[in-house]
């Protein structure tokens, strides 16, 4: 995959793992397993991407007596993720195109 | 391995990062490992599945803009006393010519990576150019000389030749592109490691 496209899929891959409840690093890690593979180094260079966006901030919570940091998702985050959603109906209006043959006969 | 001597060596090994970076990373792979282990898997499994320090560091390169890295390694660790900044101005035509050369060494490695390339496409261009010649010429001795089945031939060698070379030229951009991408690479991952002298 293009690395441009593919950084922006991963970005609101990892917003909509944090949309409906807080979560942490190797949760994230845990619940996007199935559709991909993500590194822990890729997934802190895209968490740091996205505090530094403002799209999601981080807490420091205690867990078993040491610190867990959980993140949480912003109103800018909710917002790329809708933005993301239009774009691609869009694409896939495109993606359809391409795809259907006999287009003229 | 245990937990420990894994983000000992990863701090160590992470020399040439800002501090700051520095403890960010550490402590997030220390919880990740911590949160491997809370579901109860041994210390060692959970490194395993992390990585070896060696693999995380040249990742951490990748992702990380060369400049950075520059300006960390460049950043002085303490505002410099009067007389280290007498000796750096005093040392100027000993230090500049070295720093000098040293860059200019790089530069003249990023060319020949590029040589290939050029070299390529100028050949290619070059046969191209012989086989209409080649052509031109074959309609003009045609009529006045003796010679025209040779440029004939000639003209139809070069252009087989340039079909062929096509494919050269492919190869060599993308090895270029390829070896370039690892040079870069390959500097990054040794000023993280070196840091700051």
């Amino acid at each position: 995959m293009d690395a441009q496209l593919r950084r922006g899929v991963l970005d609101v891959c990892v917003l909509a793992a944090i949309k409906n409840e807080d979560s942490y690093g190797y949760k994230i890690i845990k619940d996007l397993k199935p559709i991909l593979e993500l590194s822990e180094s890729t997934l802190y260079t895209i968490l740091k991407r996205l505090e530094e966006g403002k799209m999601l901030i981080v807490r420091s919570v205690e867990f078993e007596g040491r610190l867990r940091k959980y993140y949480h998702i912003t109103d800018l985050g909710h917002k790329r993720i809708e933005d993301f959603k239009s774009e691609w109906k869009e694409m896939m209006g495109i993606y359809s195109f391409i795809v259907e043959e006999n287009r003229y006969e | 391995m245990n937990k420990q001597e894994f983000l000992g060596e990863l701090r160590n090994k992470l020399k040439g990062l800002p501090p700051e970076d520095v403890d960010n990373r550490v402590s997030f792979y220390e919880e990740m490992i911590n949160d491997r282990m809370d579901e109860g898997k041994s210390e060692e499994e959970a490194i395993t599945e992390i990585g070896t320090v060696d693999e995380v560091v040249n990742e951490i390169a990748k992702d990380t803009p060369l400049t950075k890295l520059v300006k960390e390694k460049v950043k002085p660790k303490r505002s410099l006393r009067a007389w280290e900044i007498v000796l750096i101005v005093l040392g100027f035509p000993l230090w500049f010519p070295l720093l000098l050369t040293a860059f200019i060494l790089m530069l003249v490695a990023y060319i020949l990576l590029w040589v290939l390339v050029i070299v390529s496409y100028v050949t290619e261009l070059a046969l191209i150019v012989a086989a209409i010649g080649g052509i031109a010429l074959f309609f003009i001795e045609l009529f006045h000389g003796d010679f025209s089945m040779l440029y004939l031939g000639m003209s139809l060698t070069a252009l087989g030749g340039s079909m062929l070379l096509s494919f050269g030229c492919y190869g060599a951009t993308k090895l270029s592109v390829y070896l370039s991408k690892k040079m870069i690479n390959g500097i990054k991952y040794s000023i993280i490691r070196k840091g700051r002298n």
